[in-house]
């Protein structure tokens, strides 16, 4: 793999740049691998890209449908942030983090990302109390939050409406300055890279169609492309892991439901930070581009489709321009939905399955590309030994027998409410 | 988005309408421990047709069962929840 750096691009102004070649090979499929990982998304390569690296263990393949990147890992709203209130997640959520603060350097690939800091806004006392119950949680973990007055607010997002007769009036907030967003592509394409660089082999346009069994064990994946063995298999295909589990004879606490983005023309900044109401859920930042992003909540019935309804974008819209009202000024370029996995305590399923050789990583619910780095860490450390990282082993998927779910905003079994 | 046919309201837009839970979730009064906790925790997910509890929330606000397909959305059947229709 040819290093990126300044020197190269310079070298490459007195040759006519003709020195780029692809990021990573197209093989075709071997035989047998010590791991294939279903999913080509940001988790599946980080995976691949960790067991490489950490684990010395090179004999890897990446099985995707479809591109790299082409699933929810393209489709989300590039938030990073670890502002969670439940010690697993602070700690899972947490550990991703620094890893983004050092992303680009391990890639040597441009993730963009960007810590301009992440902003729950509150609208009431109660919010307010919420907020700083959830802040000192985080505190408590040496995670940095601050509590904002309506001052401060203000002060940071000049365009978001703080009269008092606003309909959402805004009493105050909470900022993890270290949050923020990332490119989201270039997370997928910088770990593809970087594995492939390991002699990871990334096998596009391959769809898993059915597990081999010996006995109950799997040994390997029927897919597209052929007949593929495996010492151990790990679906990683969020949105999709009802399906692909099933063909596995699982049935998982996961539902799946759509969730929708949309994003305006490009203006100038006007949006410092990501903004972000947790009783409205609504988000909003301005990508690198300029354009304005937002979404809101996902369309609450289950649906595979990769399509929303208008009147749930129409919710998110409402919201976003009674919190900033110039937004009404400004036109929708784009719209795009993503399927989600939703589980049951809304939070990941990450380890092994009853099924030998057979683990999963997926329930991100609508929050797992800000995991990215966390996630595939963990997962390769459970496919290189058979055993849990410290990180995940509350998230593994006996939890919901045991009555031990981690469920950060307490709904209980019901997705669609979450 | 979607049309559904009410059994008592006939067709009205899905905006009308709220999804509940699959019909293999509804937990039976006399379940077992490990039936409940299968109910509750665990769905087949398919990419393809299910049956799931819908109700007419902003409408007549009766229950009903849809058979549905989650990846074209179309809806095969709609009939008013009764004891034949759930476990």
């Amino acid at each position: 793999m040819k290093q990126y750096s300044a020197l190269s691009l310079l070298r490459g102004a007195f040759n006519g740049q003709s020195h780029w070649q692809p990021a990573w090979r197209d093989p075709e499929p071997k035989a047998s691998y010590d791991i294939v990982i279903i999913g080509g998304g940001g988790h599946g390569l980080a995976t691949a890209y960790y067991l490489a690296k950490v684990h010395g263990i090179r004999n890897i393949a990446v099985l995707e449908k479809g591109w790299i990147g082409g699933g929810n890992t393209g489709r989300n709203t590039t938030i990073v942030r670890s502002n969670y209130r439940l010690a697993p997640l602070q700690k899972l959520f947490e550990f991703s983090l620094k890893l983004w603060e050092g992303l680009s350097d391990d890639l040597n690939y441009n993730v963009m990302f960007s810590p301009r800091g992440a902003v729950f806004l509150g609208h009431s006392d109660a919010d307010m109390v919420r907020l700083a119950e959830r802040g000192d949680a985080m505190r408590c973990h040496g995670i940095d939050a601050e509590l904002l007055t309506r001052d401060q607010v203000s002060r940071m997002e000049p365009v978001l409406d703080m009269s008092r007769h606003a309909r959402f009036p805004i009493e105050g907030g909470m900022i993890q300055r270290r949050g923020g967003t990332a490119r989201h592509d270039a997370v997928a394409w910088g770990y593809a890279r970087g594995a492939d660089g390991y002699g990871v082999d990334i096998i596009q346009k391959c769809e898993v169609t059915g597990f081999v069994r010996d006995g109950d064990a799997v040994v390997g994946v029927e897919t597209t492309r052929g007949r593929i063995g495996a010492g151990r298999v790990g679906i990683c295909v969020a949105g999709n892991s009802g399906h692909v589990a099933g063909l596995a004879g699982l049935r998982l606490p996961i539902e799946s439901q759509t969730l929708q983005a949309l994003v305006t023309e490009g203006v100038k900044p006007m949006v410092n930070t990501v903004i972000m109401s947790q009783s409205l859920h609504c988000y909003i930042s301005q990508s690198d581009k300029g354009g304005i992003v937002m979404g809101g909540d996902p369309d609450t019935f289950p649906s595979y489709a990769q399509r929303g309804q208008p009147m749930i974008t129409d919710g998110a819209i409402a919201q976003a321009i009674a919190l900033m009202p110039a937004l009404s000024r400004l036109r929708m370029v784009r719209t795009w939905s993503g399927v989600t996995d939703m589980s049951f305590d809304g939070s990941p399923i990450i380890g092994e399955t009853p099924v030998p050789n057979l683990y999963l990583n997926g329930g991100w619910c609508y929050g797992g590309f800000k995991a990215t780095p966390g996630s595939g860490w963990t997962y390769a450390h459970t496919l290189a030994t058979g055993k849990p990282h410290d990180l995940n082993a509350p998230f593994d998927l006996d939890r919901f027998r045991r009555g031990d779910t981690i469920d950060e905003t307490g709904v209980g079994p019901m997705p669609n409410h979450r | 988005m979607m049309q559904i046919n009410c059994p008592h309201c006939g067709p009205r837009a899905q905006i009308e309408f709220t999804y509940e839970r699959t019909v293999d979730s509804v937990v039976p009064i006399d379940a077992t421990h490990d039936e409940a906790m299968g109910r509750l925790y665990s769905r087949e997910n398919p990419r393809g047709i299910d049956d799931e509890i819908w109700r007419h929330t902003f409408g007549c606000r009766a229950w009903m069962v849809l058979t549905r397909n989650r990846v074209t959305h179309v809806i095969e059947s709609v009939r008013s929840v009764g004891p034949e229709s759930l476990p």
